[in-house]
């Protein structure tokens, strides 16, 4: 639901959006969806100005000139983050080879919401 | 055989990979809906470089065969084009090969015959330092300039099919019925397919890059998926009727595994999805139109390539003890000088040692943002050398230092971990890397693929 009640509380993504999801985009990218169930919603986060260039680079300890994409894109309701992976995938010392469990960071993000 | 009319070409793809399996009665609902060509992919870096690297495949031989049967099946019953790419995974020649064995195999006890067609991908590496030196290939995103040493280290490179080999497949020779190819785009052979029957490249791109995943653009996503591509659009719908296409869920599909949501970059060229009209034609089938292919100039290809890098041997322990964990990361830095300064003969720089410290940060990395440990931890070690003899000798040295270390505080001197399973040690054999991900100009675009015919009895 879009905002509409009179009292804000700091809601975390998790609560908000329909997925967040991270991925390999080939072997040296990782890139970060957040897709939203609704134009309002969409609309509503991005008007907060929490998610930032600034506030990924310090969440994926990322210098903001190293992300590839960063953008809000209403053509399909969705944030999208593209960073270089810390490794080439399946590397040595590799953590995660798909890249599906980089996400949890852009979920506790908290942007004012209206109370339930 | 159903022909493509002038009007619309219709294409049907059973699942997103070759291997994976899916539901025969759904293939069966497509074939009802007479498509002119049955595509599938197989391709994919997403499992790791150990394919290129040491030739291995996604899937089992099994897997394989199982699918393979069920869609030459297909293609004997419709006498359509059955187009498979990126043979085994990787698409390397030596897959290709195998699965042309495969084929013959199952021709062989079903009294099949047919034409086919195999299109290769490996790049010869003296052309590929050539290049480099030419000055025509570059890295492809956040990847280092190439050196010539890397593409001799690689096992193989390969580099990607576009179209237009596909479509000389099919043209050059009378008759093909099958194609498999070597590494190609995936949505190569589905938008060869429309290309090649005049449909609009952009549509056919951007129909191909869908239906490459097969049914995963449905909710709940699902495997097999049906295209018609007409004049100015195209339409789509999932073949299990449990499952729906939605506007939403057929845009927010290029944003999978995609560096950018709306440009995307292939053989030949861009497809811009910025302008595209997504609608719902029916409660399962969704209408797309306006999409729009950039040509590159030059056109350039995809090259990849992996090298193995050495041996690993990891060893998995539980830890409980808070005092313990309370200090793990200096317990281990101590225990990995040790190490290292027992192994004082070893060169230092021939091998590493990577904690993986779950229950702390070992999902995230480097990139954790949560620094208190959990109440337990899942300690693995990961040691790769120059031969499996050197990691496991330093992975189980590491193992019983750790077992034994002390540390300020230490009530429990009988023993630091639990560990789960024998062998204590794990060899894991060789290590692989991906070591080449640039784009090559290419002059022609099916210049670099050769294509064999062979009627198969």
């Amino acid at each position: 639901m879009a905002p509409s009640s009179n009292q804000v509380v700091p809601t975390p993504l998790r609560e908000i959006a329909k997925v967040v999801r991270s991925k390999n985009a080939g072997p040296f990218e990782i890139t970060l969806d957040i897709i939203f169930k609704s134009r309002e919603d969409f609309d509503a986060v991005k008007k907060s100005g929490v998610i930032t260039k600034e506030l990924i680079s310090e969440l994926y300890n990322v210098p903001t000139q190293a992300i590839i994409t960063f953008g809000f894109f209403d053509l399909v309701n969705a944030v999208k983050i593209t960073l270089p992976r810390p490794r080439a995938q399946g590397a040595i010392g590799e953590t995660d080879m798909h890249a599906a469990q980089q996400h949890v960071p852009l979920q506790e993000i908290c942007v004012p919401w209206p109370a339930q | 055989m159903a022909v493509a009319s002038n009007e619309e070409i219709r294409i049907l793809t059973p699942s997103g990979m070759l291997g994976y399996g899916f539901p025969i009665k759904h293939v069966k609902m497509g074939l009802a809906l007479k498509p002119h060509a049955i595509t599938i992919d197989s391709g994919s870096t997403d499992s790791g470089p150990q394919k290129l690297g040491l030739g291995e495949m996604t899937c089992s031989r099994a897997n394989y065969v199982k699918d393979m049967e069920v869609l030459l099946e297909a293609q004997q019953e419709a006498k359509i084009p059955l187009l498979i790419s990126s043979a085994g995974g990787d698409g390397s020649n030596l897959h290709v090969d195998v699965f042309r064995d495969i084929m013959v195999e199952i021709a062989k006890k079903r009294g099949w015959r047919f034409k086919l067609a195999k299109i290769y991908s490996d790049v010869d590496k003296a052309l590929i330092k050539k290049e480099l030196k030419a000055g025509r290939i570059e890295p492809l995103g956040p990847v280092p300039q190439l050196d010539p040493r890397e593409v001799d280290a690689a096992t193989v490179v390969v580099a990607q099919i576009g179209a237009e080999p596909f479509n000389k497949a099919l043209d050059e020779s009378e008759g093909v019925d099958v194609v498999i190819s070597g590494r190609a785009y995936d949505p190569s052979p589905t938008a060869a397919m429309a290309i090649r029957a005049g449909f609009d490249p952009a549509l056919a791109w951007h129909m191909g890059k869908i239906m490459e995943c097969g049914a995963l653009c449905a909710e709940p996503v699902g495997r097999s998926v049906m295209g018609w591509l007409r004049r100015d659009h195209f339409e789509i719908e999932p073949l299990n009727p449990a499952e729906r296409c939605t506007t939403a869920s057929v845009a927010a599909h290029t944003l999978y595994e995609k560096t950018h949501p709306f440009l995307l970059a292939g053989p030949g060229g861009t497809l811009d999805l910025s302008e595209c009209k997504y609608e719902q034609v029916s409660d399962r089938r969704v209408r797309v139109s306006g999409s729009k292919f950039i040509p590159a100039k030059p056109y350039t290809v995809k090259l990849e390539g992996a090298k193995t890098a050495g041996y690993r041997a990891i060893f998995i322990a539980g830890a409980r003890d808070p005092i313990f964990i309370r200090q793990i990361d200096e317990i281990l830095a101590r225990v990995v000088d040790i190490t290292r300064d027992y192994y004082k003969e070893i060169p230092p720089e021939t091998y590493r040692i990577i904690p993986h410290l779950y229950g702390k940060n070992g999902v995230m990395g480097e990139l954790e943002p949560v620094k208190a440990p959990a109440h337990e931890l899942c300690i693995i070690v990961e040691v790769a050398a120059a031969t499996q003899a050197i990691a496991t000798a330093i992975c189980g040295k590491i193992r019983t230092s750790l077992m034994h270390a002390p540390y300020p505080g230490r009530i429990a001197t009988a023993g630091n971990l639990a560990s789960p399973f024998t062998p204590l040690e794990i060899p894991l054999g060789q290590a692989c890397e991906f070591n080449v991900y640039h784009l090559m100009q290419v002059d022609s675009p099916t210049a670099l693929f050769p294509v064999q015919y062979e009627e198969i009895a």
